[in-house]
Parts: C-alpha cells; sequence; structure tokens
C-alpha cells in the first residue's frame, strides 16, 4: 500500500474514529524503515501515477505481534479496571 | 546484527538524500492529491477541496523535515553547512585567513618539530622487545665520592647467578684497528657478555648472534657486524658470513649481520655508531685466568630483569646481594666506600641527560603556540565585532545560540585545522635542514620520524588551538544584545565594552607569556657569553689534532708495542717527523684524554679503562678522601704547545723515560685538593690497579678549562707518555695548518713508521671549544629563535588592540582636537592605553619568568636565576617593543582631519 492508501485504510477500517493527521504518517514510516519493519518500493496506482508502496517485513510483523500483544495488555488491563468499577 | 543492517539503511539514505528528498515531496504531492480528487468526487469546489486536503495532511514542510531529521544526519548536515559557510566567508577576508593560518602554522609547526624530537628520545620505549625490563647497572662508591665506577668481572659472576636477572652483560666500548678489508679502518666495537644479542632481544638479520649459554674463556673469536659495515666493506656481499676479519692482528670470523637501525643503546654519543660486536666472558687470556674482585675493569653492564620482577624488588634484591659481597670480602669493600650498584631504566641513561634541554625547548614552543592562539584570538574577537551585525541578524532571525556557537567554533577549527596542515607541510619541507640543527650527540637521532602519533599530536594540538582562540569571540557572540547590537550597526560604531575588556586581558596575557619566554632566553643567552669569553687557560689556537692507534692484539706476543720499551722509538719517531713538516712549529703526542673540552673523548677513556683511582703515599689507610681523577698522559712537549702556565717545579724533560721512575705533573686544584696546605712537589701515588708504581709528582700547572669550560677547578693528573703504554694517540701540532693538508701529511708519517696503522682525520682545537657548546648552543639558539617569534607576535598584538582603539575612537579624537586638545595630549592618552596593557603585562611576566627561571637552573652557567640584569633588560626591551606599538597607532590618530571624523559619522 502506498501512503494515502494506508491513510484510506486506517480510516475505513477504524469506521473513521481514528482520524489523524495524515502527513504524520510519513515521519513514523521513515521510523519503520530505519528499523527495517518495513520495506518501500516504488511501482504504479491502478491509475497508472508512480507511488511508494509499503510493505511490511517479517521483521515487522514480530514487532507487530510484540506490540499487539503490549496493547492487549493495556486494554485487558484496563478494561479489568472498568469492570470492576 | 540488527544495528548493523539499521545502519547501513542510515548511510544509504545519507548518500542518497538528494533524491530522498524528491522521493517524499513526491510521495506527499500524490497523497495531497488524491485527496483532493476524492473531495473533488464528493462534489467540493476545486479550491476548497486542495484547501481541506492540506488541513487533514498537516504542515507539509515540518512533516518532511521531521522524516528527514528521523534519520539521524542533522549534526553532519549541520556541521557541513557550517563548513561551507565558514570557507565562504574565510575567502571573503583572504587577508585575515592568512595572518591566521601562518601565525598557526607557525606554533604548530614548531610545536610539532619539538615533540618529534621530544616522541623519539623520551617518549618513544627503546626499539627492543619489552623495553620495561631493561636496565643498566651503576656502581657507586658514594664514601669515596666517585660515582659510575664500573665492576669487576668477580661482581658480574655474582649478578649473573643471583637470580635477579635474565640476562647481564657488561659491555665494554672500545675503538679498533680492523684490517683484512681493503683498507685499513678504525671501527667502533662494543665486547659484551655472549648474552649480549639474547638480552637485548635482537637477531641478526644474517647468520647468528652468539650462543648465549657460551661461557668459554678468552675472547670468543667471533664478531657480528652492523649493516654499515657490511655495506661499505663487504659491498653487501650475502656470503660474508664465515669471512675472516683482523682487528689488531687477531682473527675474528663473521658469524652475523646485524640489521640496519640496530645500534649499541649507549650512554654517550661516542658509544653509539657501533660496528662490530665481539663478546668474552671477561676471564681467561689476555684477561686474567679468575674473575677478579679489583680492579674494576668493566665501566659498565646492562640487564633484562626476570620476567615480573619490578625495578624496586629488583633493587632490594641487589642491595641485599650488595650487603653479603661486602660481609664475604672485607678487604675489596671497605664499609666506608659505601658501595652500591644501582638499577636505572636502560632509556634513562641514554636520554637522561637531554630530558632538560628538551622540556625546556618543549615549553618555550608551547609558549609561542599558546602566544599564536592569543594573539588569533584578539584577530577572531575584533572580527567578530565587526560581524557583530551578522550574528545579530541571525539570531533575530531565529538562529539557535548553540548553532551560532558551533559554527563559529568551526571556522576557528577550519583555520587552526589548515594552519597546522601547512605547519606540517613547511615541517617535512624542512625537515632535512632541521635535523642539521641537532649536534651529534643527542641520543636516538636514528630514531627521528614523523610518525602516526606525531601527526596525532599535531591534529591534537590544531584542535585544541582552535577550540582555545575560537572559544573566547563564540562566547562573546552568545551574549550580544539583539537590540543592541542591532541598533549599533546601524550606527557604524562597533564593539562592546566588555569585548574591549577581553581584547586588553588577551593582549597583557600576551605580553606576559611573551616576557617569561624572552627571560629564559635572556638566561641562556648570558650564560652562553660567560661561556665564551670564560678564561680558558691554555691556547686552543692553531692547533690541529691528529688521532692514531696502536693495536691491542689478544696474543702478547703478536704486540709489537707490549711494553714502554717498544712503544717509546716509535713515539720518537712520530715526533721527529711530525717536527719536520712544514708549517709545524711545535708538536707533542697525548693520550685521547688530552685532548682539551672533547667529552667524547675523555670518556671513550673512561669507558675503555674505567676511571683513574689512586691512593696517595702515606694516606693508604685513609678512604675518606675521594681519591678519583682525571688523568691523561703527554710527552713533554704537550704543556708548552698548549700554552698551560707551570706553577712550581718543573714539566717532563728528556731524563724522564721508559728507564727511569714514575713522574707526573699535576694542576693546582688537585695538589690543593689531595695535599692541602702542602708542598706538592715530590709527593707520589700510584694507580689502584695491581702492579702499578709509585709515581712523583715533579711539576705543578695553574688550572685550566681543559676538562669542561662550566668548572674551573677540575683535579687533573699528567702522566708521562713514555711511561704509559698508551695506545690511543693523539698528535697534537701547532702551527699556521691546513688541518686537511696536515691530517694526510701526519698519516703518510705514521704509515712510514707502521703501515697497519690507521690515522683519523684532522681536528683544530678550536672546532673542539666550540663544539663543547653545541648542545648549549642549540638550546640557546632555539629558545631565542622562539622568544624573538614571541615578542614579535605580542607587539602585533598590542598593536592590533591599540590601533583598533584608535579606530573606534577617530570620532571622539577629532572633537577633542577640533575643540582645541594639543597632540601631545591624543599622543599620551593613547600611549597610555598601551602602556598600561605592557606593563599589566610584564608584571605578570616577571612573576611567571622567577618560577620558570628556578626550574631551568641546571641549564645556566655564571648567571643566578633570579639575574636582575636580565630581567630588567628583558623587560626595558618589552616595553620599547610595546611602545612602539602603541606609537604607529598613535601617529595615524593624530593625523586625523577633524571635519573627516565628525563626518564619518
Amino acid at each position: 500500500m502506498h501512503g494515502y492508501e494506508i491513510a484510506n485504510s486506517i480510516l475505513r477500517i477504524s469506521q473513521d474514529v481514528l482520524q489523524v493527521e495524515e502527513g504524520s504518517l510519513y515521519p513514523a514510516l521513515q521510523r519503520m524503515l530505519i528499523k527495517g519493519w518495513v520495506t518501500a518500493e516504488w511501482g504504479t496506482t491502478a491509475e497508472n501515477r508512480r507511488a511508494r508502496y509499503y510493505r511490511l517485513t517479517a521483521a515487522g510483523r514480530k514487532q507487530l505481534e510484540v506490540e499487539v500483544k503490549q496493547f492487549e495488555r493495556v486494554i485487558g488491563a484496563i478494561t479489568r479496571v472498568i469492570e470492576a468499577m | 546484527m540488527k544495528w548493523l543492517g539499521e545502519w547501513a539503511r542510515r548511510l544509504r539514505m545519507l548518500l542518497q538524500r538528494r533524491q530522498f528528498d524528491a522521493d517524499l515531496e513526491e510521495e506527499m504531492r500524490l497523497h495531497l492529491e488524491l485527496r483532493q480528487q476524492e473531495q473533488i468526487e464528493s462534489g467540493v469546489p476545486a479550491d476548497e477541496a486542495r484547501a481541506a486536503a492540506r488541513r487533514r495532511f498537516g504542515n507539509t514542510t515540518y512533516l518532511k523535515e521531521e522524516s528527514h531529521i528521523a534519520w539521524g544526519w542533522e549534526w553532519l548536515e549541520n556541521l557541513a553547512q557550517d563548513v561551507r559557510y565558514g570557507l565562504r566567508t574565510l575567502r571573503k577576508s583572504p587577508g585575515f585567513a592568512c595572518v591566521v593560518i601562518l601565525t598557526m602554522a607557525l606554533g604548530i609547526g614548531a610545536t610539532t618539530a619539538i615533540f618529534s624530537v621530544v616522541d623519539a628520545t623520551l617518549l618513544r620505549p627503546l626499539p627492543f622487545p619489552e623495553p620495561e625490563r631493561l636496565v643498566i647497572l651503576q656502581d657507586d662508591l658514594p664514601g669515596l665520592g666517585a660515582r659510575d665506577v664500573g665492576m669487576s668481572p668477580a661482581e658480574w659472576e655474582d649478578l649473573r647467578r643471583s637470580g635477579i636477572f635474565e640476562y647481564v652483560s657488561p659491555t665494554w666500548f672500545d675503538e679498533n684497528n680492523l684490517t683484512g678489508t681493503e683498507k685499513p679502518a678504525r671501527v667502533r666495537i662494543t665486547i659484551g657478555a655472549p648474552n649480549y644479542f639474547a638480552l637485548l632481544g635482537v637477531k641478526p638479520q644474517l647468520g647468528r648472534a652468539f650462543n648465549p649459554e657460551d661461557h668459554s674463556p678468552g675472547i670468543l673469536p667471533e664478531v657480528l657486524i652492523s649493516d654499515g659495515l657490511w655495506k661499505r666493506a663487504f659491498g653487501g656481499d650475502p656470503h660474508v658470513l664465515n669471512k675472516r676479519v683482523r682487528m689488531d692482528t687477531d682473527l675474528y670470523r663473521i658469524v652475523g649481520v646485524m640489521p640496519p637501525g640496530f645500534d649499541t643503546p649507549g650512554r654517550m654519543g661516542e658509544e653509539r655508531n657501533v660496528e662490530i660486536w665481539a663478546a668474552t666472558s671477561f676471564y681467561g687470556s689476555p684477561l686474567p685466568d679468575h674473575p677478579l674482585r679489583n680492579p674494576r675493569i668493566l665501566p659498565t653492564a646492562i640487564a633484562r630483569l626476570k620476567p615480573g620482577l619490578t625495578l624496586a624488588a629488583a633493587q632490594s634484591r641487589v642491595d641485599a646481594l650488595v650487603a653479603a659481597v661486602q660481609k664475604e670480602f672485607p678487604q675489596d669493600y671497605p664499609l666506608e666506600s659505601g658501595w652500591r650498584v644501582q638499577l636505572l631504566p636502560l632509556k634513562e641513561r641514554v636520554v637522561g641527560n637531554f630530558r632538560q634541554s628538551l622540556l625546556l625547548l618543549l615549553g618555550a614552543v608551547g609558549l609561542v603556540l599558546l602566544i599564536g592562539c592569543v594573539n588569533v584570538a584578539n584577530l577572531l574577537l575584533a572580527r567578530a565585532s565587526a560581524r557583530g551585525r551578522e550574528m545579530a541578524l541571525r539570531q533575530a532571525l531565529g538562529a539557535g545560540r548553540k548553532r551560532l556557537i558551533f559554527q563559529l567554533l568551526t571556522e576557528s577549527l577550519l583555520l587552526s585545522l589548515a594552519g597546522g596542515i601547512t605547519g606540517l607541510t613547511i615541517l617535512f619541507g624542512a625537515k632535512p635542514f632541521l635535523l642539521r640543527l641537532i649536534p651529534d650527540s643527542f641520543p636516538r637521532l636514528n630514531e627521528f620520524s614523523i610518525n602516526w602519533g606525531v601527526l596525532l599530536f599535531a591534529l591534537g594540538c590544531s584542535v585544541m588551538a582552535g577550540t582555545v582562540f575560537g572559544l573566547a569571540p563564540a562566547l562573546q557572540a552568545e551574549r550580544v544584545d539583539l537590540v543592541h547590537a542591532l541598533k549599533e550597526a546601524v550606527r557604524g560604531s562597533t564593539g562592546s565594552r566588555q569585548q574591549a575588556c577581553t581584547r586588553r586581558l588577551l593582549v597583557a596575557a600576551e605580553v606576559a607569556l611573551s616576557l617569561v619566554l624572552m627571560i629564559a632566553a635572556g638566561l641562556l643567552l648570558r650564560s652562553f657569553w660567560d661561556l665564551l669569553n670564560v678564561r680558558l687557560g691554555f691556547r686552543p689556537e692553531n692547533v690541529v689534532a691528529v688521532r692514531t692507534r696502536l693495536p691491542a692484539p689478544n696474543y702478547p706476543e703478536n704486540d709489537l708495542y707490549r711494553t714502554t720499551a717498544m712503544e717509546a722509538p716509535f713515539l720518537r719517531e712520530i715526533l721527529r717527523r711530525a717536527r719536520e713538516l712544514p708549517g709545524v712549529e711545535e708538536a707533542a703526542i697525548g693520550d685521547p684524554a688530552a685532548m682539551p673540552l672533547d667529552e667524547s673523548l675523555r670518556n671513550l677513556k673512561q669507558i675503555s679503562e674505567g676511571q683513574f683511582f689512586f691512593t696517595l703515599e702515606g694516606c693508604a689507610a685513609r678512604n675518606d678522601q675521594p681519591a678519583v681523577a682525571e688523568r691523561s698522559s703527554v710527552t713533554a712537549e704537550y704543556f708548552h704547545l698548549l700554552g698551560l702556565t707551570l706553577l712550581r717545579g718543573r714539566v717532563f724533560n728528556k731524563e724522564d723515560n721508559e728507564n727511569t721512575s714514575e713522574v707526573a705533573v699535576v694542576n693546582d686544584a688537585f695538589a690543593r685538593t689531595f695535599w692541602p696546605e702542602q708542598n706538592a712537589l715530590g709527593k707520589r701515588f700510584k694507580s689502584k690497579r695491581a702492579e702499578s708504581l709509585w709515581v712523583t709528582v715533579v711539576g705543578v700547572i695553574a688550572n685550566a678549562r681543559t676538562e669542561s669550560l662550566a668548572e674551573a677547578g677540575v683535579p687533573k693528573i699528567y702522566l708521562n707518555l713514555y711511561q704509559s703504554r698508551e695506545r690511543r694517540l693523539t698528535v697534537f701540532l701547532r702551527g699556521h695548518l691546513e688541518p686537511a693538508t696536515v691530517a694526510e701529511q701526519v698519516r703518510e708519517q705514521i704509515q712510514a713508521v707502521d703501515p697497519a696503522l690507521p690515522v683519523a682525520g684532522a681536528q683544530t682545537l678550536n672546532e673542539t671549544v666550540s663544539a663543547s657548546l653545541a648542545e648549549r648552543r642549540f638550546s640557546m639558539e632555539i629558545v631565542s629563535l622562539f622568544a624573538l617569534t614571541a615578542l614579535l607576535l605580542a607587539g602585533l598584538g598590542i598593536y592590533g588592540v591599540i590601533s583598533y582603539m584608535v579606530n573606534e575612537r577617530t570620532h571622539e579624537i577629532g572633537i577633542r582636537l577640533a575643540l582645541g586638545a594639543k597632540t601631545g595630549n591624543i599622543l599620551e592618552m593613547v600611549l597610555r592605553q598601551g602602556l598600561k596593557l605592557a606593563i599589566a603585562g610584564a608584571a605578570t611576566g616577571l612573576v611567571g619568568a622567577l618560577i620558570v627561571s628556578r626550574l631551568m637552573g641546571g641549564l645556566l652557567y655564571g648567571v643566578k636565576p633570579t639575574d636582575p640584569v636580565t630581567f630588567a633588560g628583558v623587560a626595558a626591551l618589552l616595553l620599547v617593543v610595546a611602545l612602539l606599538a602603541c606609537y604607529l597607532p598613535a601617529r595615524r590618530a593624530l593625523r586625523v582631519d577633524p571635519i573627516i571624523a565628525l563626518r564619518c559619522e
């Protein structure tokens, strides 16, 4: 996916809940590139325009799992706290 | 491994950062356009759609920068930018850049040059494996006031078996006649124990070293030769091994060739440049069959400590050993002589004498560098105030203070690095010339090089200097008051009060530093002058000395000169022939120690024969007197030839010869030391060596500075050459002679008597006297050169500050003149400003000089470290220069036309 698609898909999947400043996606992508979690490659869109496509690497997938687990832990904790109230 | 990939990606980004920025831009544009399109498709007008897309996206420029910075190269890009900017500004003021770079080149170049000498001599370890384990053994008899008296073969045996050392080797230095090669030549030779090379840990480049376990009697019939001798005498022949050479008629087999650059780690110049190494275990013919305790025939010894043994531990074990030996042989070691064996690091012995001079030079050159830095700092400050507006403007536009400081520091570092590189280039170019300035007696001359350590030092110097002189202006810039600076800049006047104050402080410091250096130079100069004008007590003019040496074969039956009776006819014949040479008025023969002021020759005698210990008749029991003296053997003509004054008695005459009883002439110092308030004539003494005879004093001569220029009364004995079987001979000739011609004539005459004898080139006594000052001259010249540079820099500093001040006050001076001020008043005002600086600096400098001059006491002669004449004279000189430096800008101030001055507002 290229940057615009990523931004759109976040919007779509979250059903317009997660509306961030779209541009801040790019510095974040740079940091992931440095870490080697994603790779970037130029390609063409359906409309035949040049675009940079980002793909998750194996290391990225692993990191994602770690992050998701971490996130679930936190969410779980928060949920439990809320439920206890 | 993870970080490796990460860095590779970062590096790739750095290399392709243009492409990176373009890609990012394109990517963001696509994003914006797609979003805009989406909006349009949902029915929003084009303009609004664009704005909405932008709003959703955020600040493009900021996000681009963020993405760029994420890769972590900001510092490098800033640096590159600063460097580019710095280069551009420097190119715009080439005069300024040139002055600064040259000042720094001078400072850093000179500092690096001195450092390379210090590095090669003091810092670098000796070129042997595990050099910290190498020591030299020094025997002292403090009870007799004698130092470094050498050891006996029996003591060597004791040390060898003590278990303290891995190896111990006495070393014996000699000069020998080498025959068996094309021309008879005199070569320097070191005789050590067979373990000598194992001890040093050096292997020959060809063949083998001696077997360290060999303990056979006599002198081993094997030698190793130096690379130089191999190439010179044998043409680098690879089949040189097993060839035979003859030294003093004895045959030796060459078993090895030492690598180039290897040299005996000698303590004096004459122990170095050795070309042949021989070995013996110091017993067996021609030496005594059993190692004796007395006399101390081995002048010195080196050793390698057992691994893991510290110097202190080894010393205490040696002390214990000495105590035990002393107890066992009370006859040989009377307790009152206080025999002691001292272990010194070998390097200390090789370079120790030069430490003080070298540190003085390093200190002096460091001061020059510092003064140069202060000067440059001043220039930069002046420039900074001219650039005040630029700085204020940049700050007003949002440049961070840190960025500004870094930028100024980058500029000064650029300058100092350029200076350092220029200095090094000059140094490389001038190296052969500079090396010639260094006196030959300097140790480890062959190890001088500009290596990585030296380069690193130069780099360090440049960075330090750049930081030092860049810091002041950079910190000043930090404190700029924006409003004030911008306003001032518009008005055309520059420089804050604080800045002016800093500049004055810097100049005062510069004056102080220069004064310290100049006083040091002044003291050295006065010492040198005093030494030059010292009353010698002998006449060195028109005397030429030519040297030869009689062979000393290992087998006495081969020795043509084995008794004085056999040698005397030779001496008479040489004298007769020498006297007949054209232009020769007088001729005499002596041993090497008879050569006045030639320390190398006196040392040669000492290190090959040891010191002269003697017993006075009737005082044999008394051991509290230092019974050691300088001695040389001469023929009767020597005293008149050299112009020595006879005080009492007589000099030698024809009746004193090989068949009569031994006689001596002593100097006044000797007579006074050993027979105070008695008549020395007719007194007798004898050498402590076995089988020596009583010698009667027949004459007393006045003291002469033949041993040392700096010392007046060194006790000295002159023995009769006909009675002393001396093998190393010096032929003295007085007359109007051309040294080169006379050397050749003497050679012909000597070789006409014995064709096997080598003859060494002629030396005039005047040359020797002047050469004996070489080391002092070297440090004096260099320090004076530095002091002059410092004076020049200080003068320039004062000039700079005062002319800057005058420029700044042109307006004020104009008004004063217009209001009727006299030129005298103006002149006084300017001069007072400058003199205040100079006097403040000089006062500080005098205090500094007092401290420094005390530290260099050992290098002075005749003057006290607090010599008031030097101090006052140098301070006065400095003030005169300061006045001159003020006068020039002051005169310019007076020429100010009030109208122009007022108009320039």
